[in-house]
């Protein structure tokens, strides 16, 4: 124990606790996981209405110096060259073996790149970015809080402080002024609700976040049912959905491998990667429905027809959409089809199950 | 013997002849929070005291449920099966998840009454209580 050093506090810490969070540590962090309504219920009203998130703890990266999207390629198999101001772009950074070191989401700006990634892996990337430029520059934006307001509610909230909100569409972004604050606003989430992240400085975050909570409709949402929403909407969480032995391909993330890169290369672990796009892979993410109520969490083995252990489940829980247990995990290709079914090992036991389509509840982004 | 007993993972349990009931505390199910699924893992085992004999889970995680008393575990909440969120909102009561009959009940001896457990719970530090929580 003694050896932590105290966990991390975001801008809005004091507002979690005022409004009764339950917090833990998370990367570093401490963090709500969930505030006095309980997890399922935060989860539906997402669902139903829209959710304030902090996620503060996540990392803000901006590339500057011209060049930078051009350099950044050689970490990701992503295309960041083609962005114009204004568009963002999920990518992944990867191993020269061809696994996922990370996975991000790039905002083009006028004049830079802001990269946000995840909250563990925020020392390794800036590491990995800096190595890898040359002429541009990555600075960890401190000074920066995110907020996230999720759901199909979210829209009219955002757009009663700032019209011009409702005009941006999905994967897009730019600069709202909020509370007389310019913020840099994107229509995105990881919820698979329509919504918004809002870059905000530190020292506006905590005005921002409670004029936002006044609207009726808005109710703050914890870690819990962040996870919860994000298996749901079939999102990979890194550390469990994606690792650096796990390739996209795998990942059956090949969408954020752009056309021209899969002509040209040019990035860690191309060869693998390549190969993989043009021969398949030996196994894939899938979704799982246990046909029973038991659900089945992360590293559980999945068990086929012929007793062989064909795959491991990576992301486990309990969906409040569908009251009903779901999973995903990764198993041998043979496998991977929609509707086949397998058994997975809880406690021991072999439970059925079925290969099952992502999302697991429909995506409503406003594209 | 009345009332119920306690131990320091949050159980309860209340014996009724050689039959003793058990489940969990409101702090605990409060602690686990919404509560979707039940299993009685040990049914119609022989199990010592502090063997994982039931797991509870919740949206967000899978928590063991260890004996408070040695026995054979004769039967479990069935009702559970399609409610499990009886276990919120009334865990001392009809959310009770096995019963097991008692092989020494000199065990019970060792286990908090409602006044040390209250006192026992005034001394836990808010959710810290990682014993009860497996990822």
């Amino acid at each position: 124990m003694a050896e932590h050093p105290p966990p991390r506090v975001t801008p809005l810490h004091d507002l979690h606790v005022r409004l009764g969070a339950r917090m833990t540590t998370f990367a570093g962090y401490d963090m709500p996981v969930q505030y006095p309504g309980g997890i399922r219920s935060e989860h539906l009203h997402v669902r139903d209405r829209a959710g304030l998130f902090d996620v503060s703890h996540m990392g803000q990266v901006r590339i500057s110096g011209p060049g930078g999207a051009r350099e950044l390629e050689a970490l990701t198999p992503a295309s960041l060259q083609e962005l114009a101001p204004g568009q963002m772009r999920y990518g992944l950074f990867t191993t020269p073996a061809g696994g996922v070191l990370d996975d991000f989401m790039a905002v083009c700006r006028d004049d830079h790149l802001l990269l946000v990634v995840n909250a563990a892996c925020v020392a390794q990337d800036v590491e990995l970015v800096q190595a890898g430029l040359v002429s541009a520059r990555a600075e960890l934006l401190e000074d920066m809080a995110l907020l996230a307001l999720q759901g199909p509610a979210a829209e009219g909230v955002l757009a009663g402080m700032a019209p011009e909100a409702a005009g941006l569409r999905f994967m897009s972004a730019g600069e709202i002024e909020l509370l007389g604050t310019p913020c840099l606003v994107s229509r995105s989430g990881y919820t698979g609700e329509d919504g918004f992240e809002i870059s905000v400085p530190n020292e506006r975050a905590v005005a921002l976040a409670e004029a936002l909570l006044e609207h009726p409709d808005v109710r703050p949402v914890g870690l819990g049912a962040r996870d919860s929403l994000r298996l749901e909407a079939g999102l990979c969480l890194y550390g469990h959905d994606l690792s650096p032995s796990i390739t996209p391909v795998e990942a059956a993330l090949t969408w954020s491998i752009g056309k021209r890169r899969r002509a040209e290369g040019g990035f860690a672990g191309e060869q693998t990667i390549l190969r993989q796009l043009a021969d398949g892979a030996p196994r894939r993410r899938v979704g799982l429905r246990p046909l029973g109520r038991a659900p089945a969490r992360e590293h559980s083995e999945i068990v086929g027809s012929d007793g062989r252990v064909i795959g491991e489940v990576t992301s486990g829980g309990f969906s409040p959409s569908l009251n009903a247990p779901v999973a995903m995990g990764y198993v041998d290709v043979n496998s991977s089809g929609e509707g086949t079914e397998v058994d997975i090992r809880v406690r021991g036991t072999p439970r059925p199950a079925r290969v099952s389509r992502l999302p697991f509840v429909p995506a409503r982004y406003k594209r | 013997m009345s009332g119920l007993r306690y131990t320091r993972d949050h159980e309860w349990v209340v014996v009724d002849g050689s039959t003793a009931r058990v489940g969990i505390s409101d702090y605990a199910q409060d602690q686990l929070g919404d509560i979707v699924f039940v299993e009685v893992t040990a049914l119609g085992e022989t199990v010592s005291q502090g063997d994982v004999v039931a797991v509870v889970e919740s949206v967000k995680a899978a928590s063991d449920i260890y004996t408070p008393v040695s026995g054979s575990v004769s039967r479990w909440n069935e009702a559970l099966e399609a409610a499990p969120e009886t276990v919120n909102e009334d865990a001392a009561g009809a959310g009770w998840i096995f019963e097991i009959t008692l092989s020494d009940a000199s065990e019970l001896d060792g286990l908090m009454d409602q006044k040390e457990y209250m006192t026992f719970l005034s001394t836990i530090q808010g959710p810290s209580t990682g014993a009860m929580t497996r990822e």
